[in-house]
């Protein structure tokens, strides 16, 4: 046994390992572009409030931004690349560090009333993550790709919203609230996170930066949940 | 005051452990560790091993008595070492449940004693300034702000106990090496090293198996110093300076 391990008992790994720091800064800087993607995605679906001509013709200017300097669809697929890419770099090393956390505080206390574990949404990033990716998986067979979806026709973006929610498929806008609900929370604690683990934190600021996560929490939810709860509801 | 104690019991490093309960008299005026000593005591008189825990100084500084009570690193009252706290907190018939703390890079040694060594190597790695001997330096030589003086001293207040790590849900550590990097790089005398120091000590805070940090505060809010969580705001913005930004050196 090396010097190494046995300074660090059961948990020491046997060779030298990226610094959980170097990771959190991949979490955080990934995080930074899917959080500007969903919130360019919250504004977007907003479309809707205007009219099912607005909406469409929202989704068929979204793939000829930039023409003739980029192919058709030449933006959206940019953003789809780069999307895929953070959520593969988020997720790969939310895992390697879970694992790490598990090796690191391998026994739960047996004492009752410990309440300093941090906030519900602190505790709650790596399962409301997997909820998450779960739900962004339903939601591409649903309103990508049409297959999850009862009308299902590319490019008809509001007759496929429409029937998606239609009221007697409640439980499908039951489903997108309660996920929209997980973003939120993970939103909050995460833009908190994101900054400190980014260096930007510090006492004075410390309140401020969390008061900021939430609103922006609570507003990115609200406009999500907005649209499939009007469209179950009638509204639009 | 009668209280029920259900006390961590472990052999060694290898027995698996249990908790064993414990009936105990004890009075208002003493402080955790002396109850505990009545309990020992007792221990000790009808031929049973008594309860290993540490403890040293028994006024708050050295930061040796760690233990988990009731779920929490160094008891339920904030800012407070498990030596300074007192029983008048506790009431008749209380049920008290005391373990150690638990930390893959801390392992059991017996009952409620881990070993700490693991901090001993990240301060090694580079908790530390290059200063001549010799002569003492001239007392006002180096001018410290204010902002900068007050800082370093607030980190300085970390006693190493360990705590912050007992309460993390990753098991890092991450509080207490933040303390030790603001305290050394919020002062002039620490700045040669600081790139250095960052790097070696997050590689060694790394290797000695603790986990990364989720910015959940439950370190600051255990820490019976209460050193406060931008500390870690401040270990990683020197870290990516290091590293990232490429201002670590050789
Ligand atoms: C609950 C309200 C939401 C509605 C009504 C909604 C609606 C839509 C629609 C209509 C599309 C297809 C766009 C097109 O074909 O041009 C889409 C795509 C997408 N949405 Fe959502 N969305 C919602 C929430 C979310 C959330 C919370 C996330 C992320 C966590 C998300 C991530 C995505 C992704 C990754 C795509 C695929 C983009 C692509 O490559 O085409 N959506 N959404
Ligand atoms: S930061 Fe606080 S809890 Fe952690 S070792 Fe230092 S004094 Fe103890
Ligand atoms: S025994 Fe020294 S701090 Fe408690």
């Amino acid at each position: 046994m090396s010097e190494k391990s046995r300074a660090g008992g059961a948990a020491a790994p046997r060779r030298p390992r990226t610094p959980s720091a170097l990771l959190k800064f991949v979490m955080a800087v990934s995080g930074v572009f899917l959080l500007l993607y969903v919130v360019l995605h919250m504004i977007g679906n907003l479309k809707i409030f205007f009219g099912p001509a607005a909406i469409d013709e929202y989704a068929s200017w979204l793939r000829t931004i930039l023409e003739p300097a980029l192919p058709y669809e030449g933006m959206l697929w940019i953003v789809r690349v780069v999307l895929l890419v953070s959520v593969i770099a988020h997720i790969w090393s939310a895992t390697v560090l879970t694992l790490r956390a598990r090796r690191a505080r391998p026994i739960k206390y047996a004492g009752g009333s410990y309440r300093v574990k941090g906030s519900y949404a602190a505790r709650t990033m790596r399962w409301g993550g997997v909820i998450i990716a779960l739900f962004v998986i339903y939601h591409l067979l649903d309103l990508t790709f049409g297959v999850a979806n009862p009308n299902g026709v590319h490019l008809e973006v509001y007759d496929n919203i429409a029937a998606g929610f239609a009221p007697e498929r409640w439980y499908v806008t039951l489903f997108y609230v309660l996920a929209v609900v997980a973003l939120g929370f993970h939103v909050q604690h995460g833009i908190f996170s994101g900054i400190q683990t980014l260096g930007w934190s510090s006492n004075s600021r410390e309140r401020t930066i969390k008061v900021v996560s939430t609103v922006f929490a609570v507003v990115l939810t609200l406009g999500f949940i907005s649209v499939p709860l009007a469209v179950t509801f009638g509204v639009v | 005051m009668k209280l029920t104690l259900k006390v961590w019991r472990q052999r060694d490093a290898i027995d698996k452990g249990r908790l064993a309960t414990y009936d105990v008299e004890a009075h208002e005026d003493m402080s955790f560790l002396e109850m505990l000593d009545v309990l020992n005591e007792e221990l000790i008189t009808s031929g049973e091993d008594p309860v290993a825990f540490d403890h040293d100084c028994r006024e708050g500084i050295c930061g040796t008595c760690s233990m988990v009570i009731d779920g929490q690193p160094h008891g339920p009252q904030r800012a407070t070492t498990t030596c300074q706290l007192h029983m008048r907190h506790y009431n008749d018939g209380d049920t008290i449940v005391i373990e150690p703390f638990r930390s893959g890079a801390f392992p059991v040694i017996k009952d409620l004693i881990v070993d700490r060594g693991a901090f001993d190597k990240v301060i090694q790695a580079g908790g530390y300034i290059s200063a001549n001997t010799g002569s003492a330096p001239e007392a006002n030589a180096n001018a410290v702000q204010k902002e900068h003086a007050d800082r370093a001293f607030a980190a300085a207040n970390c006693i190493g106990c360990g705590a912050c790590v007992a309460a993390c849900p990753n098991g890092s550590a991450s509080l207490f090496l933040g303390a030790k990097l603001t305290h050394l790089g919020e002062l002039p005398q620490g700045q040669p090293e600081r790139y250095q120091r960052v790097v070696e000590m997050v590689q060694t805070h790394e290797d000695a198996g603790f986990g990364g940090c989720t910015n959940t505060g439950a370190c600051a809010t255990a820490c019976p110093k209460e050193i406060p969580l931008d500390v870690i705001s401040q270990l990683n913005r020197d870290y990516l300076a290091a590293t990232v930004g490429g201002k670590k050196k050789g």
